[in-house]
């Protein structure tokens, strides 16, 4: 199916995108607007009775006596429950020889089976219920999911309690994921996309650093089963694990269940984790990567993002929105109906929620208009920095797109658990939801222009094209240097 | 039946939701399914308009598509500084666009005369375009608080969604139906270099979009279903405004639309705004139907695209329409073969030959609405070829054909339809979608909840009876990349590449 936007947006909107209400209705049924007898002309004579005010469901939280972390939020609308797991590790905490074993563990802890049941056995379980459990391990956390139909809440939970505590890493699960990995390996420079968003974070992080390295042939092949199972007993224990569970229970009687489940899941280790140096910017320059078989290139400019501890994140939240957070913004706006440049344009301040990914601004758009895209979107950094900076009714339509929306980030009990999930992870307060919302009313126009002209640094951007060489070079010919990267990908060692 | 004596709550929630659905059809024929879920102050909304790529014909694909990029372009009262004087420009644009474009497309073109109608084309989209609020209608929706706006196309039909807070209800039938009274085609000749974009980046530059294009125009001899969703480059870049007019007006009357609308919203206060505001859009003419029906296929046909990429097989077999009843036994056959690990397409290929790292199926391509294919595909693991893989599938293609299936696979099947059903009424936005869908398909939206009983009576002799008539090699068309190298960059350097 071919879409008006592509998937960017939601990224630049992934703030907003979660939340929740309670089991029972929080607010009163709107007043309704007595039926008028005739259609309006023009929007600005539509009335609107008052949104009643969203309350945001506070679940029940509860810390068991071996410090594991449980949220309870109940939905009754439909039989089903969901459990929600954060575990305190990541990818960036391996040794460089290892590359590729937070995923393999992430993976194999689910599909390697556990102390009661084999892989084989755990997948004829769950699918047989039409229920799921999965595990992975990203960057900076860990996840476990489940869910299942409320008739098997308590037999499912069991199972996903082993999972977490007691994976069994069967090697021949191991051999299946380390296949995927090997292949995925091989198939990385096959999307203009993926390798644009890898390039690039090399450039900005660093190749080597735990934030933009990726596995080689060597990583994986030298990764075993022994591996797996140390990650999983340093970093796999209550303490540093905090469960969300959202559906058709009643807490209590959930919470008896989760306590026969983990409950007797010892302490653990206490385990001082492996230092990860913040990370701080390091290149600047244009790169080239030579991709010969696309019709168009993939550009990317930009810098070092922030976290939303920085004091002026809100105010760089309505800037991004500004600039690319809505469908009138001003790159769709200007860099796409205008120009017709691009189908995809995107860009913003990157914010994280402990350590800062890139600010970027991409597009994509044909050889000959190479040049002029990367015009624009520099054209426009600067305009919003200086020649036309954020207008009081811009601010105004951006604060009031992000209020006016903010009732479809708490929108589903499910969507609020897991939004509280991250913000305890990551130590941020238990409101910040609603600090968040606050932030975003108090800002005015001339924060947003001051904070614009600080964070957005022009001068220390990286230039990034992805394309056929000799359609590229032209474009480049302005610039005093461009280094061309290589992205072959190196051939396993002999063993 | 056994479906619901494995899970009573499910069968509940699913006669409950049933029961909450009521459909409404103005005089003009447009018919809005209204389903209360005050789960939230906020609701979602799915038009369904019942036309898509397969009503288009030669020179004019992709045409369904670009119409769905300008119903973001406004009114006459939405995104226009001064509309008399914009539609004059308009019209002027659209004379010197056609002059531009028969001087182009002439079999031996004048240079100069290309030249001077161009430039002069160009003169008129910059006057018309002085007169654009650009992007009007979506900063409405932005600026009320809605999420999601956005719109697609397929095969089969066009869909336009969005969620609103929903004190904004009244806002929702003024712009909808504002936007589909009366759309201008403001923009339109950049938006088709915009388009141009989309089919770069999804087809052109992606070795997958490379090769679905190739494989679905060698699936169909003669059903339109062989064109491209997103259309040929030549056409993207001929069709007109007045083209867009006319299909605006042959496919966008009331009754080839549905629109489902799901939240905290309630019958008796919505009907009469529905009422009021949609019933403004004349009636229309009936839309043509379409005639060209594909035969049966008698050769096999095979794509193999020499690629700079890495290995990948797929394969369709024709079948027939989503209306026909052997569409459950399809849909037992898709949920056996790859739905999860426990699939056998997984067990035999990913798990046991580890030959490939995955291996799945798409049950409806391009579309569903007339007789399409079936397709599954495999990924191959690092260093296994094409055939190996070609050979496992076709294994457990003929291994249905031979033997039952279990009576644990058939089980698991009508579970995991309910559960998938049950799962998808958690939210807004998926309700609508699936409603709007299923009454477009079907003409009646209870086909979503009715499925489930055609499901339940899925049989292992069905199965191999629809097996043994489709998987056959007359029957198939397949597609592969095979590797080529590409060609080898040179060392990593900081010389400029400039010339």
């Amino acid at each position: 199916m071919r879409g008006y936007f592509s998937t960017g947006r939601a990224a630049t909107c992934a703030m907003l995108a979660g939340a929740i209400i309670a089991g029972a209705p929080a607010w009163s049924p709107a007043a309704r607007a007595a039926t008028p007898a005739a259609p309006v002309d023009t929007v600005d004579q539509l009335r609107y009775p008052p949104l009643p005010d969203v309350r945001i469901p506070e679940p029940t939280r509860v810390v068991l006596d071996n410090g594991l972390t449980i949220l309870f939020l109940e939905d009754h609308e439909l039989p089903i429950v969901s459990v929600s797991a954060r575990i305190r590790t990541g990818s960036r905490l391996e040794p460089a020889d290892k590359v590729g074993l937070a995923e393999l563990t992430g993976a194999v802890m689910r599909s390697g089976g556990t102390a009661a049941m084999t892989g084989d056995q755990l997948d004829d379980y769950l699918e047989g219920r039409a229920a799921r459990i999965e595990t992975s391990i990203g960057v900076a956390s860990g996840t476990a999911a489940m869910s299942c139909l409320r008739e098997d809440f308590a037999d499912v939970l069991t199972v996903f309690g082993d999972v977490l505590r007691h994976p069994r890493f069967d090697a021949d699960k191991l051999a299946i994921a380390k296949n995927r990995a090997i292949a995925d390996i091989a198939r990385q420079n096959d999307n203009p996309g993926r390798v644009a968003d890898r390039e690039f974070a090399k450039l900005i992080y660093g190749k080597e650093s735990p934030y933009a390295r990726v596995p080689s042939y060597d990583t994986i092949n030298g990764i075993v089963r022994r591996d797996l199972a140390d990650w999983h007993a340093a970093y796999v224990h209550p303490r540093r694990v905090i469960l969300g569970l959202v559906g058709d229970f009643d807490t209590e009687q959930a919470l008896q269940l989760v306590t026969r489940v983990f409950g007797n899941w010892p302490r653990g280790p206490t385990v001082d984790d492996p230092d990860v140096p913040y990370p701080t910017a390091t290149t600047r320059g244009v790169y080239i990567v030579p991709k010969h078989d696309m019709t168009q290139a993939k550009i990317v400019i930009g810098h070092m993002g922030l976290t939303r501890r920085h004091p002026d994140y809100y105010a760089l939240v309505i800037l991004n929105q500004i600039l690319s957070g809505s469908f009138g913004s001003r790159l769709f706006s200007n860099i796409r109906s205008q120009q017709g440049l691009a189908y995809d344009v995107h860009g913003g301040i990157g914010f994280g929620w402990d350590v800062p990914p890139p600010t970027h601004f991409s597009m994509s758009t044909k050889l000959d208009t190479v040049r002029a895209g990367l015009d624009s979107l520099l054209e426009e950094v600067r305009k919003v920095m200086d020649a036309a900076p954020p207008t009081e009714e811009e601010v105004d339509n951006a604060k009031t797109s992000l209020l006016n929306s903010f009732v479809f980030s708490v929108d589903a009990p499910g969507k609020v658990l897991e939004q509280l999930l991250t913000h305890a992870y990551f130590g941020y307060p238990s409101d910040w939801l609603a600090v968040f919302r606050a932030g975003i009313e108090r800002t005015t126009a001339q924060q947003v222009r001051k904070a614009a002209r600080a964070q957005l640094k022009p001068e220390q951007f990286v230039t990034l094209v992805v394309g056929p060489r000799d359609g590229v070079a032209p474009a480049m010919a302005r610039d005093d240097t461009v280094t061309e990267i290589d992205i072959a990908i190196p051939d396993p060692s002999s063993p | 039946m056994a479906g619901a004596a494995d899970a009573p709550a499910t069968g509940v929630a699913l006669d409950s939701f049933e029961s909450r659905v009521t459909e409404h059809t103005l005089s003009n024929g447009w018919t809005f399914l209204l389903v209360t879920r005050p789960v939230a102050p906020v609701f979602a909304f799915m038009t369904a308009v019942n036309v898509g790529s397969a009503q288009e014909g030669a020179g004019m694909t992709g045409l369904a598509h670009m119409f769905e990029h300008m119903a973001f372009k406004g009114t006459p009262r939405i995104g226009t500084t001064d509309y008399d004087a914009e539609q004059r420009a308009l019209e002027e644009l659209e004379r010197a666009y056609l002059a531009y474009q028969n001087a182009r497309l002439r079999t031996a073109p004048d240079a100069d005369v290309v030249r001077q109608r161009h430039d002069a084309f160009r003169r008129k989209q910059r006057a018309a375009a002085a007169f654009v609020r650009s992007n009007a209608f979506g900063n409405i929706v932005d600026r009320a608080g809605g999420v999601g706006l956005n719109a697609f196309t397929s095969a089969d039909m066009t869909g336009y969604v969005y969620a609103l807070p929903a004190n904004k209800i009244e806002l929702f039938c003024y712009l909808e139906s504002e936007r589909f009274l009366h759309p201008v085609f403001r923009e339109f000749y950049k938006e088709r270099d915009v388009v141009m974009e989309e089919r770069r980046l999804r087809t052109e530059s992606r070795p997958i979009g490379r090769l679905f294009e190739q494989f679905t125009a060698a699936a169909f001899t003669a059903h339109p279903y062989h064109h491209p969703v997103i259309g040929h480059a030549s056409d993207i870049q001929s069709y007109t405004m007045t083209d867009a007019g006319k299909f605006f007006h042959t496919w966008y009357v009331p009754s080839n639309m549905v629109t489902a609308i799901v939240g905290d919203i309630h019958p008796e206060t919505i009907i009469p705004l529905l009422e009021t505001y949609f019933g403004r859009i004349p009636r229309g003419p009936a839309p043509p139907t379409l005639r060209t029906v594909e035969p049966p296929s008698i050769a096999e046909k095979t794509v193999t695209l020499k690629d700079p990429s890495q290995p990948f097989y797929m394969e369709g077999y024709h079948k027939p329409a989503v209306t026909h009843p052997d569409q459950e036994v399809f849909e037992a056959i898709d949920d056996i073969l790859t739905n999860g690990r426990t699939s056998r397409f997984h067990r035999a290929l990913v798990r046991d030959q580890q030959i490939a790292v995955s291996a799945g199926s798409y049950g409806a391509y391009p579309g569903e609405k007339y007789p399409h294919v079936w397709v599954a595909y495999a990924v191959p693991a690092r260093g296994v070829s094409n055939q190996r893989v070609r050979d496992a599938l076709h294994d457990e293609l003929r291994r249905l054909t031979t033997d039952d299936v279990t009576e644990n696979e058939l089980a698991k099947f009508r579970r995991r339809a309910r559960a998938a059903l049950l799962r998808s009424l958690k939210s807004n936005m998926g309700l609508a979608m699936n409603l709007s869908h299923y009454h477009t398909l079907f003409g009646d939206w209870r086909e979503l909840f009715h499925s489930l009983d055609r499901v339940d009576r899925v049989t292992a002799e069905d199965i191999r009876r629809v097996a043994r008539h489709t998987f056959t090699a007359s029957n198939r068309v397949t597609a592969q990349i095979d590797t080529v190298e590409p060609p080898r960059p040179a060392p990593a350097t900081t010389a400029p590449v400039s010339p």
